[in-house]
């Protein structure tokens, strides 16, 4: 398969840049919001917007009633967002608790579904319980109990988890703290008993949880997927997650690239414009050409993901690592180049120093990215 | 089954039958490279039998026409074709400025005639051709090159010196940037085609950093080039010249080189890779390397479908070179002090080493890496006074 769109994606590409261009723009969106201090950090009208151009079920099978599309096209979207910096729950609902969802039982589909693809729900993904992501460690506990399980432990940066209506918790049905086996996932309901959540604002204004659950009684049916065999399905939703993140990272870089090449050819210093001065241009050009690796490092694992190659988990880890790489030299550059407006909260470029900060962490750094593929290949 | 699965288990026969199992590992030093041409001493019977193979189905050049020598290969059927040679590890059977370089300019500029006859012979590997590009005084200012060829009615008379012409003393022909037009910088230059054995060419090997000897002064004395051995149009060789240098950068950024998805810290921890520190870097090493071969594959199938900046080879050259630099480094690091062995026999003839400090001619042959940058800013980012 070429590594570039087809022409049914560039058509998406179209549509989704002109849709999140207009409605989801920073000042309609993530100005706005953060200044009325939002208590969900993102708009529910926009999300209902996403929901009738049906990208919220665009992972959902069709036969589930979703788009059964895939990753090279929900990056498609996610792309258009970092560009736009919009605040929406697409990566935590439409791309890694939907993947969770395509693993659930019918009755679990049915349940929770229809509500997403309608844009009426919202659901959040609880992996972390540290502030580093390490997923190889999950050490909240689920004990049978009565005709279900009892869960107790805590999850950190659980993003949009106040506002969710559902949250997917991994939790150890078995084994010790590091093993492989014996991971469950389940759908925990936001009124469930027993959870609190400790809701916190984020440098990039998005909301994130702390999550206490302390015994907190579940049924046997809202286990998702295998009882202790959930691992495999954890990867494919950290695989969601971790591929979208770096396509979101991709539009943040790309966002930021191009207010900054723009002000390169306005502002002019020394009687000149700055871009006449080689020492910018070769910067320039150096990050030119790191996105565009980027870039074809994030289709390629898209397309590795859709697949079902087993290469998808070493490419993954590469496009997450190299994405977070290069949008951090984006925005960096970004500021710098600005010079002092730059360090204003008026002006844009600082939007997306803090949104490329937030996304580097979530689903794992490029240190811990850079690490996996070490490991994966053997060294 | 699709066409191109067909196509695929047709190449997959095909070259299970044909590539000889010797072929199908790495290259290790220049020996093992094919190189073709008049005077080629192959290096074993089977390097032979697989480029006599490829011949004659085409497969030298597989997405040349098949009146040139090629196979025709559309896109999707060449990068299956790239794909199956990867998946077996197989070497190319034939590895040519002519095919990299020259083939490509002569498609787009190239009368019929001289298409059918030039490019007739590189793909059957019997010519090996050599660049002249750059002069002593013309570096990356090519364009000020000096080389003259003054017109005799049927023929030129050239007169100059290029200066790192690769592997001038063992090529057959070169094909050359000559000064036809004093008076016009940029329309006053010709690409000529000419015979290393006619009378008055001479070369003289240059003695590099890596002790080895790739490059060469060539001298030309009263050359004599008959007229049709212009490729393009008189005094518009510098059209010629900039298209054939963005192959030549595509040629030299490694693009489509590999897409098995390898790393170097493999290769590191066979050497016992203690270093925490080391490993790191090698890990952030392979998330780049591995990152750029994506590029590759999607730069390769950009630029047959006309999807890619035609600037974009500028890219390619710029960051697969500093990229391959890098990769030498570490190498050496994790190598420590055995990869400092010059000459012995257990380090293959001090070949890390040599190949490290060749490596360091990557981000200046063919255009340097600032030069790469210039380029980007202007015709790519459209920046103000580049």
């Amino acid at each position: 398969m070429p590594l570039y769109h087809t022409e049914d994606q560039a058509m998406l590409a179209d549509t989704a840049r002109g849709f999140l261009a207009d409605e989801g723009n920073i000042a309609k969106q993530l100005r706005h919001f953060r200044d009325i201090n939002c208590k969900d950090g993102f708009g529910h009208a926009l999300w209902k917007q996403f929901a009738e151009m049906g990208l919220t079920g665009m992972l959902v099978g069709e036969a589930d009633g979703g788009l059964g599309m895939g990753h090279v096209e929900a990056g498609i979207v996610l792309e258009e967002i970092g560009r736009n910096l919009t605040p929406s729950p697409f990566l935590t609902s439409s791309v890694m608790a939907a993947t969770a969802l395509g693993g659930a039982s019918a009755d679990l589909k049915g349940r929770y579904l229809p509500g997403l693809i309608a844009g009426d729900s919202v659901f959040a993904v609880a992996i972390d319980e540290g502030p580093k992501h390490r997923p190889e460690r999950i050490a909240t506990r689920a004990t049978r109990s009565g005709n279900g399980f009892k869960l107790s432990g805590s999850k950190a940066f659980v993003v949009q988890g106040g506002s969710a209506d559902m949250l997917v918790v991994a939790a150890r049905t078995a084994g010790d703290d590091s093993d492989s086996d014996g991971i469950t996932l389940f759908a925990v309901p936001r009124d469930a008993a027993g959870m609190s959540l400790d809701v916190v604002r984020l440098v990039d204004s998005a909301q994130a949880a702390h999550l206490k659950l302390d015994n907190v009684q579940l049924d046997a049916d809202a286990v998702i997927g295998e009882v202790d065999g959930g691992r495999e399905l954890l990867n494919r939703v950290l695989n969601a997650g971790r591929i979208g993140a770096a396509a979101e990272s991709v539009g943040v870089a790309m966002g930021s690239f191009e207010m900054t090449t723009t002000y390169l050819k306005q502002r002019k210093q020394f009687g000149q414009l700055i871009g006449e001065f080689q020492a910018l241009q070769h910067r320039a050009a150096h990050l030119y050409s790191e996105l565009e690796i980027a870039r074809a490092a994030v289709i390629k694992a898209q397309q590795l993901l859709d697949g079902g190659s087993d290469k998808a988990d070493l490419m993954v880890s590469v496009a997450k690592a190299k994405a977070g790489k290069v949008a951090g030299l984006a925005v960096k550059e970004g500021v710098q180049m600005h010079g002092g407006i730059g360090m204003t909260d008026e002006y844009d470029i600082g939007l997306y120093m803090k949104r490329d900060r937030a996304l580097a962490e979530f689903m794992g750094d490029m240190y811990y990215h850079a690490e996996r593929v070490a490991q994966l290949s053997g060294y | 089954m699709s066409d191109l699965d067909a196509f695929r288990m047709e190449i997959r026969a095909w070259l299970e039958a044909n590539c000889p199992p010797e072929m199908r590992e790495p290259v290790r030093d220049e020996g093992d490279v094919c190189w073709g041409g008049r005077n080629f001493k192959f290096k074993n019977p089977a390097q032979k039998a697989w480029l006599d193979a490829c011949v004659a189905k085409g497969y030298t050049v597989p997405d040349w026409p098949v009146a040139y020598g090629g196979a025709g290969l559309n896109p999707a059927q060449a990068k299956v074709w790239r794909e199956e040679m990867n998946r077996i590890g197989a070497r190319p059977p034939l590895s040519s400025f002519g095919i990299w370089m020259l083939g490509p300019a002569l498609l787009k500029f190239g009368t019929e005639e001289q298409k059918v006859h030039y490019l007739g012979q590189v793909a059957r590997g019997e010519i090996r051709w050599c660049q002249g590009y750059s002069e002593p005084g013309s570096g990356s200012d090519l364009v000020s090159l000096q080389t003259y060829g003054e017109d005799k009615g049927d023929h030129w008379v050239v007169n100059g010196q290029k200066i790192w012409t690769s592997y001038a003393d063992q090529a057959d022909w070169i094909f050359c940037l000559v000064r036809t037009d004093k008076t016009n910088k940029y329309q006053g230059i010709s690409f000529l085609l000419f015979d290393m054995a006619s009378a008055g060419v001479s070369t003289k090997p240059i003695l590099l950093i890596s002790g080895n000897s790739p490059f060469c002064e060539t001298f030309f004395d009263n050359v004599n080039v008959p007229k049709h051995q212009l490729v393009g149009e008189l005094n518009r060789g510098w059209d010629v010249a900039k298209y054939l240098l963005g192959h030549e950068r595509e040629m030299i950024s490694g693009a489509g080189g590999n897409d098995r998805l390898n790393t170097i810290g493999g290769f590191a921890k066979r050497n016992g890779l203690e270093d925490p520190l080391l490993r790191a870097d090698l890990a952030m090493f392979d998330v780049d390397a591995l990152a750029y071969s994506a590029m590759g594959e999607k730069f390769l199938d950009e630029i047959k479908v006309g999807k890619a900046h035609p600037a974009q080879p500028n890219m390619m050259k710029y960051a697969g070179t500093e990229l391959n630099k890098r990769r030498h480094e570490l190498l050496m690091a994790a190598g420590g002090s055995a990869a400092l062995e010059w000459e012995s026999e257990g380090s293959n003839g001090g070949s890390k080493a040599r190949n490290w400090l060749r490596t360091k001619a990557n981000s200046i042959e063919g255009g340097t890496s600032e030069v790469m940058l210039n380029v980007i800013s202007k015709r790519i980012l459209d920046l103000p006074g580049a």
